[in-house]
């Protein structure tokens, strides 16, 4: 019977959410195709997060090794790339998140077997691969056929499908560890925590959040200003950060702040899909875009598609008037 | 150090209008801008400060079109001191494994120290180039990459994981590092320099030179437009009309 592999996501004795969903999409996988879905666990001491993926797989295969305590990309490249050879499976998943980036695109070129990255829908067709990208800045949806191979690595975006209970009961199998050291050249040392700023923007009821519609710093007052108006703290989406205009701890994203305010106003953003993962589950969502096909408006519940140096002047004084 | 930085030309698309050309396969690019992909320029950024800082060469590197030429002229002024052009034109089906493997065949050749690409390009949003390359040329890599100082031969090099955590490596060079935006303050070109650099020659290199069958890995089947999700109720009027309806939701969500 066919194998589809699913790499474990975990960090700090927390399984990554990122896992459980790409577990669901296993599932439908081998449903649909008259497989079985076998699960990568690379750790050490991971008796509890095993058994808390026994009803997600058919069959869960555990390294329990202290080089992999920490995450380094290398040491899971030539264990996974041992494991595959062994295992020959049709798929392997892994998430297209900072842990599978760093060993995926790598991982398959020394299997030598045919990827692709960033998947947001999976298909099995006629015994090949056919998966959907999103290019252009999110603008444009792909239709993507993998060459003829009998072994595919895909990535697989977060938040694309959504994780549902398992029912299965996975015979767990530890393996000896393919790796026993890092290598020289590429040494974990740490991880070093998110710095701590004056503002909490998770603890806000109304955020509101500047993307790079705003053009320039010197602009930034008028958010400000619109923000102090509603009571809100201001937030941003990562070019703002990248600029260096707000401190990180004010990024909205996947690499930044998670936020569910009773209402978030979105300006000047266009809804790149790392900071809608981080306000989509926001009470009430309204952006303000010039652009009508900003993909910040499939999440909105309001849109207001104008020049944000207009309303925001006219927002914030209907705003003055209704407080009076 | 020698230094290698691998830049895209890219249609700058997060604020404009994008639509579908006739092939079904690409998009219309005649009203596009096009500049380096984001995360090259501060790939750039990083290679100049460090060679500000040990010496030493860079070269510019880009698989692309003749204008790519525009694009590796711009690295040549903020600091570059030569350029090659791979011609895109000449190759088909450029994923990310084989535009990597096409920088491979030139890489191959020079002597470097440290290789710099941005983590990822706004048009194909691939993550794979920086990757397979260092596997191809069989040196470290990491992605993502929010720092790099390099003392007494080491690298010490932060990736930027999800939720502003930071993973610190050591690594050892010669090494691939995927860089990702905000790690430093891309430098502007000065008028003087981009005239000096108008004048400089630029290598381009082709399929005569590269003796490489490559198969790639995937091909774009069809383009369109991403399914609307729930859509947004747009609010339509005058911007004075627009403003006093959003402002009549957020009081009546008990707000304000």
């Amino acid at each position: 019977m066919a194998t589809i592999l699913a790499v474990i996501e975990h960090r700090q004795g927390v399984i990554r959410d990122i896992t459980f969903e790409l577990l669901t999409l296993g599932r439908k996988l081998v449903e649909k195709n008259n497989a079985q879905l076998t699960g990568v666990l690379l750790g050490h001491d991971t008796q509890s997060l095993a058994e808390s993926l026994r009803t997600h797989v058919h069959r869960l295969l555990v390294v329990d090794h202290e080089v992999f305590s920490d995450f380094n990309g290398e040491t899971y490249q030539q264990a996974l790339t041992a494991i595959i050879k062994k295992e020959n499976p049709f798929l392997t998943l892994v998430g297209n998140t900072a842990f599978g980036i760093d060993f995926c695109p790598s991982l398959a070129t020394q299997l030598g077997v045919p990827f692709t990255t960033d998947c947001i829908g999976v298909e099995m067709v006629d015994g090949r691969i056919r998966v959907t990208r999103q290019l252009y800045d999110g603008k444009m949806d792909a239709h993507v056929q993998l060459a003829e191979s009998s072994s595919y690595v895909l990535t697989v975006r977060s938040g694309i499908c959504p994780a549902e209970q398992g029912n299965l009961s996975a015979e767990i199998q530890k393996i000896e560890s393919p790796v026993v050291s890092q290598p020289d050249y590429k040494k974990f040392i740490e991880y070093i925590e998110a710095v701590v700023g004056d503002v909490d923007i998770t603890k806000a009821d109304v955020v509101v959040g500047v993307g790079r519609g705003i053009k320039e710093q010197a602009n930034l007052p008028l958010v400000e200003d619109f923000a102090k108006a509603i009571g809100g703290v201001v937030a941003c989406s990562r070019p703002i950060v990248d600029a260096n205009w707000l401190p990180k701890d004010r990024q909205v994203g996947s690499s930044g702040k998670t936020v569910k305010p009773k209402l978030y106003i979105a300006i000047g953003i266009s809804g790149a899909f790392q900071h809608i993962a981080g306000m989509k589950n926001s009470d009430t969502i309204i952006a303000i875009n010039k652009d009508s096909n900003a993909p910040i408006f499939n999440e909105a519940d309001y849109g207001i598609v104008d020049d944000l140096f207009k309303v925001l002047p006219a927002l914030k004084s209907k705003i003055l008037e209704i407080k009076k | 150090m020698d230094l290698i930085v691998c830049i895209k030309r890219v249609p700058q698309t997060a604020e404009a209008e994008v639509k579908i050309d006739s092939s079904g396969k690409d998009i219309v690019r005649d009203r596009l801008t096009f500049d380096m992909n984001e995360a090259d320029s501060y790939a750039l950024e990083a290679a100049i400060l460090l060679k500000e800082k040990f010496g030493g060469t860079i070269t510019a590197l880009s698989l692309g079109t003749a204008d790519a030429e525009d694009t590796l002229r711009i690295a040549l002024a903020k600091g570059a001191d030569s350029a090659i052009r791979i011609r895109a034109e000449e190759f088909v089906e450029l994923d990310g494994f084989k535009t990597a493997a096409l920088l491979k065949e030139v890489i191959k050749d020079i002597k470097f120290d440290a290789i710099f690409t941005g983590c990822m390009a706004t048009d194909d949003s691939y993550y794979q180039v920086g990757p397979v390359l260092a596997e191809l040329l069989r040196v470290g890599h990491a992605t993502l990459v929010s720092k790099v100082e390099v003392a007494d031969g080491k690298a010490q090099v932060n990736r930027e994981l999800e939720g502003g955590l930071i993973e610190h490596l050591e690594m050892s060079l010669p090494a691939v590092f995927a860089v990702q935006t905000g790690i430093n303050e891309p430098r502007y070109a000065s008028l003087i320099a981009i005239r000096r650099a108008a004048g400089k020659e630029i290598r381009v290199v082709g399929k005569e030179d590269i003796s490489l069958e490559l198969k790639s890995n995937s091909t774009l089947e069809e383009l369109f437009l991403p399914p609307v999700g729930k859509r947004a109720e747009i609010l339509s009027g005058s911007t004075d009309e627009i403003s006093a309806k959003a402002a009549t939701i957020i009081k009546e969500k008990g707000l304000i």
